[in-house]
């Protein structure tokens, strides 16, 4: 498993404009209810993850205060946040900064793209995560527009926010 | 001027409907087992999936190629008679096979389903291709990416089928259906399986200094610094030592992609009737920039303009392009 | 032993390299057929097909069967019709390496070779119901696919051919990556092919010996060994078995292998026999066991 690269402490200062500091336990129930929803609204994206479903994947988004950690089984669904210094074992971990993986679930990066690009790292089971990504894929629209919907006009306002920060060339996060 | 076809990549149901709002003219794509090339983890379609996608091409005027284009083994024939009966109760519009016994089972049991030749049969010169047409009565050929475009002109008034290139995508170096390489390093064959370089037996080791060392299985592929740009950990796309080679060097090709946007008004005047865009293994955003980009070209290009050719280098291996064999003789 | 075979020689040797190993093969070798032709490059065969009447006269005054071999790249106008022109040959039987000779041949017998795509019983019967006779199946087939072969070629009155010593071919390019490794085009290689007479060695950056570059083609670092497997072959139907030339006592090898397929010695004994022979590379046997085909699997795992 890799060392990771990120800066031990605080979210990058444009980022954390939309996504204040925030004790972890008050992120673990939206978590939840985001991973159930994709869940519900998409069953076919289990079909494709096939043996993958109990796979652990790490997900770190280089600029957060924290990572993620993922286990895409619908009989027990797992998505929490942790600390950076209790991160969990896993079979698989995903870096990248936090725009780029959220444009890999937008729909509007192509993971090869970024992968070529040095943008994304990815360590541990290859294969899962290469499943996960073409099983995300396959999910029509935007899982993350989806999201924002669960959370009304802020949440839509934030992932606005967020996408233009991500379309601004030499932006830190 | 002679319309082409421009024929896409779909890697799920998906891809497939962001490809035909692209506008695509057909799109290829295979069942999740081994009756195709790109048998790759989380990705291709269920039988539910296919008969539903191809409705909605077919809703939209888009062909819908069913690629069966491996090598099945001897005592798993069933398999791959099963996908084409499948594809031909869906309606595709044409199979895009490979190998022998499979082109001959379309020909005696669907005579009214058109047959494309893959890439994957390596069919490279007049009498190769001749020959699948006259067994089979194949209709179209894809053609290796080995030829120059005089080349592929001369070939067009020998043959008496259609001709479909490569103009965007990975850049294959071996003559395809006839590379082990895989199955020599993973035990997986790309042509008995579908795979090439697996992702199971991919691993990425990032090194203290920053450096990523690519291994496929036991052997390492390559090793980039920490700003180098990254490849698919293929083994023709790696970097060895040879005897007279004591720094690492791309033994086969470098990462890089294919892109013959350029070339197209060439390869129109050619005779070639079918674009074909690599990629049934990458994103819908990969599809949807390839494909709109393509289309823009090839419609610009017919009505007489000067196409405007989209930066679609992001999108490239290696961040980097080239227009291979079909430019230069000197590419061999 | 009309079972054991030698095939083409697929690297660049000198004209009277192959001249003195023909000779040898011709009185020494226990090979029953003895398969001739480039297969490899069109580029090389200038250098020595001058010589092939003489060889031919000689393997068949030695008691062998000839087969000519032919290209298995066709793209250029030459390598058409050096293919044509085999395909056109009375008085020997031919071995077809790419699809485009199965037009030229018509449907006169012939033999298909290892390098065409030959996976299943079903393109093997409908190759034998247009002429031929005799296949060598691709290096990748595992055992339990050889089996079956075996089994419909036995009902198709057909010869089935399995590659049990010298590198694995793993694949064939346009390009010639002799020449790339030194800067040059294929056009331009001044036969740089011709230095390494058993093949260029490549090796990963962690210095893993892996692959091995013969021009177009690239072979693996190891060589197939099937001895042991003979007996098994034997019993499902096998009914040739090819030696290919590499840089080593090729009349000692066939010796070995010439024992086995008779039965006068076991597995244990060819083993032991080979390992005198001083291999310049670890034996595989990987494909045949449906694994890796880098690896070796049996009593002495490597």
């Amino acid at each position: 498993m890799q060392e990771t690269t990120t800066p031990p402490s605080a979210a990058r200062p444009g980022l954390s404009r939309f996504l204040p500091p925030m004790p972890l336990f008050l992120l673990q129930p939206i978590l939840r209810r985001i991973v159930a929803r994709v869940a519900r609204e998409n069953p076919s994206l289990f079909n494709r993850l096939g043996p993958h479903k109990t796979a652990r994947f790490v997900i770190d988004p280089l600029g957060l205060p924290f990572g993620l950690l993922l286990v895409p089984n619908p009989e027990a669904l797992t998505f929490r946040a942790f600390h950076r210094s209790a991160e969990p074992a896993s079979d698989a971990r995903i870096g990248g900064k936090f725009l780029d993986l959220l444009g890999l679930l937008d729909g509007g990066a192509d993971g090869d793209a970024l992968f070529f690009s040095r943008d994304l790292d990815v360590s541990g089971n290859t294969e899962a995560v290469v499943c996960l990504r073409n099983a995300l894929d396959d999910v029509d629209g935007s899982i993350a527009e989806s999201v924002a919907g669960m959370f009304g006009p802020p949440g839509r306002a934030t992932l606005a926010g967020l996408r233009r920060m991500a379309a601004r060339k030499g932006d830190p996060a | 001027m002679k319309r082409p076809e421009l024929v896409c990549p779909a890697g799920t149901p998906a891809a497939l409907r962001t490809a035909v709002e692209a506008g695509a003219d057909a799109v290829y794509c295979g069942f999740q087992n081994a009756t195709n090339a790109r048998n790759f983890p989380g990705l291709n379609f269920t039988p539910e999936e296919m008969q539903a996608s191809v409705a909605h091409a077919h809703d939209h005027g888009t062909k819908v190629l069913l690629a069966v284009n491996t090598f099945p083994t001897a005592g798993r024939f069933n398999l791959w008679r099963e996908a084409v009966d499948m594809g031909a109760k869906f309606g595709v519009d044409a199979f895009i096979v490979a190998d022998i016994g499979v082109a001959d089972y379309v020909k005696r049991t669907y005579p009214n389903i058109r047959l494309h030749l893959s890439v994957q049969a390596a069919a490279s010169s007049p009498e190769a291709i001749r020959y699948y047409a006259r067994e089979f009565g194949v209709k179209r050929v894809v053609l290796p990416r080995i030829l120059t475009v005089p080349e592929i002109k001369k070939l067009a008034g020998e043959i008496p089928c259609e001709i479909e290139t490569f103009i965007f995508g990975n850049h294959g170096l071996m003559v395809e259906g006839r590379c082990s390489l895989t199955n020599y390093v993973t035990g997986l064959s790309t042509n008995m399986d579908g795979v090439c370089s697996p992702a199971a037996d991919v691993h990425y080791d990032k090194q203290a200094d920053g450096s990523v060392t690519t291994r496929l299985g036991e052997f390492t592929i390559d090793s980039f610094a920490p700003d180098e740009q990254a490849g698919y950990p293929t083994i023709c796309k790696g970097r060895y030592n040879a005897p007279n080679r004591p720094d690492a060097y791309y033994a086969f090709e470098e990462p890089i992609s294919l892109n013959l946007s350029a070339l197209l008004p060439a390869l129109i005047e050619a005779g070639v009737d079918a674009f074909k865009i690599e990629g049934r293994q990458r994103s819908r955003a990969y599809v949807k920039s390839a494909v709109s980009a393509f289309r823009k070209a090839v419609d610009s290009i017919l009505a007489g303009q000067e196409p405007e050719l989209a930066d679609l280098i992001a999108l490239t291996e290696g961040q980097k392009q080239t227009e291979g064999a079909f430019k230069t003789k000197k590419w061999r | 032993m009309q079972s054991l075979t030698l095939g083409p020689i697929i690297y660049h040797w000198k004209p009277e390299e192959r001249r003195d190993f023909y000779a040898r093969i011709a009185d020494e070798a226990p090979v029953g057929t003895v398969y001739l032709g480039e297969v490899i490059c069109s580029k090389r065969t200038p250098y020595f097909e001058g010589d092939y009447p003489e060889i031919i006269e000689r393997l068949e005054r030695g008691g062998k069967q000839v087969v000519l071999s032919s290209l298995s790249e066709v793209v250029l106008k030459r390598e058409r019709e050096m293919l044509a022109a085999i395909c056109e040959t009375e008085g020997h039987e031919i071995e077809i390496n790419n699809t485009a000779g199965l037009l030229d041949v018509a449907e006169r017998p012939h033999r298909v070779g290892p390098l065409m795509n030959i996976y299943n019983e079903e393109t093997m019967r409908y190759l034998a119901g247009k002429g031929a006779t005799h296949f060598s199946l691709p290096v990748e087939l595992p055992a339990a696919v050889v089996g079956e072969m075996a089994k419909a070629a036995k009902g198709l009155g057909v010869g089935i051919e399995v590659q049990v010593f010298g590198r694995a071919s793993l694949a064939v390019s346009a390009r010639c990556y002799h020449a790339r490794a030194h800067c040059r085009t294929k056009d331009n290689c001044q036969f740089v092919c011709e230095e390494d007479p058993d093949g260029m060695p490549l090796k990963t950056v962690t210095g893993q010996s892996f692959l091995t570059i013969n021009g177009i083609q690239t072979l693996s670092h190891s060589y197939v060994n099937l001895a042991a497997e003979i007996s098994q072959m034997q019993t499902m139907g096998v009914t040739q078995f090819r030696l290919l030339p590499q840089r080593v006592d090729m009349v000692a090898v066939a010796r070995v292998y010439a024992d086995r397929v008779s039965g006068a010695i076991d597995a244990a004994e060819s083993d032991a026999r080979l390992a005198t022979l001083a291999m310049p590379a670890p034996f595989s046997n990987g494909f045949w066991n449906g694994q890796q085909g880098r690896r070796q699997f049996g009593p002495k795992v490597a």
